[in-house]
């Protein structure tokens, strides 16, 4: 049979995020995959290099829109760490709670998408209904759902007070429950782990070998987690498993991201039971003293690599920001030769390649009048607008 | 301390080849080679444990591109190597034959800085489209834009021949 060359992407190939694969197919199989990137690039590295430390804060925040504190995270370590200043435990413990609330928001986004693509959209919708209730702890934590501003040069900006430790807390049993569900699924059930297991192959060696990180190269038996390995803000205080798991293939990367959020659970509860007492910042010099600093954070999709260099003035001369994805799209061409090409969008999904979700609030126009919602009015709106429509939502969740 | 035993190794195995090598603080180590030893200390580097190359950086220090590569092992430690190379001739080579998955880190050098990987495999460019007007690099530091004739319009504006 002779092969014959098809695109897929550079639209949605699996996400909402452009990536254009060529893929060469024998059949149905795919016996070589190209990739070519770059359709989100927007010059951030560059246009950091012309703000000033604090707005350049805000804007490495959005360089994802889940792994937003990862990024700002992983550049305020090294700014930090050029600046010698030595971060108060308690927001250091802040910002670990931030970080694991991050990764569990986001590794239930991610087993939603999974769920999606393999034709169980039960599972997306149960996932994705727990990920509220994380989103709703964030946001009454930072203020912001996605974009938290948690962070400012010498600490944090907001405190968690009692009342908020016990929401954080009260949170913790019920997703535990429900995650054990979905761990029941992902060990148990014969259609889910039939559909996952022998897909996108990624062995060890090769995952080793071509740089994988994050739960891609754990879900192949790599034992790396930058969270142990390199630790930074409270991650050297605060007890956790790595999780791995030898299946190599998109099974493997499931169980990883499912029992991580048992562990992210376990580290919350510890977090915020021994938040430590003292002040959340200390004052940084808005002009940072020359030098360089390289900083590692394990973000949910793998470890995120920043390097800045400072010259003395309040703009920094160089920001390299590695994210994860990057490092992780070397190995899916390898995962997606020798599979089918109906395999693709999960294989693709499968190292949760980031994309962006920044709805908050809406603002209706009608007439002049402009108007912006909360989010408990924005769901009582979206339930009166289905009821008009004569669907009747507002029973559910009472 | 695993960063000591580093650059005592480096120091044994590369006299005079590796040098300028500080530890800033604990799990980092920076150092500096010429771009003609590069491949051989990489290639000695893994062997002596450095798992992975984390990315590749470039800088524009005027009359010279730096390039720092980012090394690090299986229990934290990084190490930062950095090479300069004459603006005026930005030749470098490619790393690939010992950690395969940094070409795309090397895509990165040739499209943003203009800098000439030799020996990188062949592959579509990253990160800037396919119709980017040659010589124009971004992250140089005299680049603050594309010259105005060569921003291309995506539609033609009325008026103008839409053929």
């Amino acid at each position: 049979m002779s092969a014959i060359k098809i695109p897929v992407g550079p639209q949605h190939p699996a996400l909402k995020e452009p990536a254009g694969f060529s893929l060469t197919l024998e059949g149905e199989r795919i016996i070589d995959a190209e990739v070519r990137l770059g359709y989100n690039h927007r010059g951030i590295e560059k246009a950091a290099e012309s703000r000033n430390y604090i707005q350049d804060l805000y804007l490495i925040e959005r360089v994802c829109g889940i792994c937003s504190h990862t990024h700002v995270t992983c550049f305020i370590q090294a700014v930090e760490e050029i600046a010698g200043a030595e971060v108060p435990p308690r927001a250091q413990f802040i910002r670990t709670i931030i970080g694991e609330l991050e990764r569990v928001h986001s590794h239930l986004l991610w087993l939603g998408v999974a769920g999606h693509e393999v034709g169980f959209d039960t599972l997306f919708m149960y996932s994705w209904r727990d990920r509220e209730a994380v989103m709703d702890i964030l946001a009454l934590i930072s203020g912001n759902r996605v974009n938290y501003s948690i962070n400012t040069l010498g600490g944090v900006r907001r405190d968690i007070d009692a009342d908020q430790a016990r929401k954080i807390l009260a949170l913790l049993d019920p997703l535990i429950e429900r995650t054990e569900y979905y761990i029941k699924i992902a060990t148990n059930e014969p259609t889910f782990m039939g559909r996952l297991s022998g897909v996108g192959k990624l062995p060890k060696d090769v995952a080793e070998k071509l740089g994988a990180v994050g739960p891609t190269a754990r879900g192949s038996g790599v034992d790396r987690d930058t969270r142990r390995d390199d630790p930074y803000a409270a991650y050297a205080q605060v007890p956790f498993k790595v999780i791995t798991d030898n299946h190599a293939d998109v099974l493997g990367r499931t169980i990883v991201r499912v029992f991580e959020l048992l562990e992210s659970y376990k580290m919350l509860r510890y977090l915020v039971e021994n938040l430590p007492e003292g002040p959340i910042t200390v004052k940084v010099p808005r002009k940072i003293r020359a030098g360089e600093a390289v900083s590692r954070y394990e973000a949910p999709r793998g470890e995120d690599i920043h390097y800045v260099r400072a010259n003395g003035t309040d703009m920094p001369e160089r920001v390299k920001i590695r994210a994860p994805t990057l490092a992780n799209l070397a190995s899916i061409r390898e995962s997606l030769k020798g599979g089918f090409l109906a395999d693709v969008p999960i294989v693709i999904a499968a190292i949760d390649p980031c994309f962006s979700c920044t709805d908050r609030a809406i603002r209706i126009v009608a007439g002049r009048r402009a108007e912006t919602l909360d989010w408990l009015q924005l769901r009582e709106y979206s339930i009166d607008w289905y009821k008009k429509r004569g669907i009747d939502l507002s029973r559910i969740g009472k | 301390m695993p960063g000591a035993e580093l650059s005592n190794f480096l120091g044994e195995k590369f006299p005079g080849v590796v040098s300028n090598v500080t530890i800033p603080r604990e799990r980092r180590v920076f150092a500096e080679t010429t771009a003609d030893r590069l491949v051989e200390v990489t290639r000695a580097l893994k062997e002596w444990g450095m798992v992975n190359l984390g990315t590749i950086t470039g800088l524009d220090s005027g009359e010279q591109f730096g390039i720092i590569y980012h090394f690090y092992d299986a229990q934290g430690l990084v190490f930062n190597l950095k090479v300069f190379i004459p603006r005026s001739d930005p030749r470098v080579s490619t790393v690939t034959e010992v950690f395969q998955g940094s070409f795309l880190y090397e895509r990165e050098l040739m499209d943003l800085f203009g800098i000439e990987v030799i020996g990188t495999p062949p592959g579509p460019r990253y990160p800037l489209p396919d119709d980017w007007p040659a010589g124009q690099y971004p992250l140089r530091k005299d680049w603050s834009g594309l010259p105005p004739q060569a921003e291309k319009k995506p539609y033609p504006s009325e008026g103008e021949n839409r053929r």
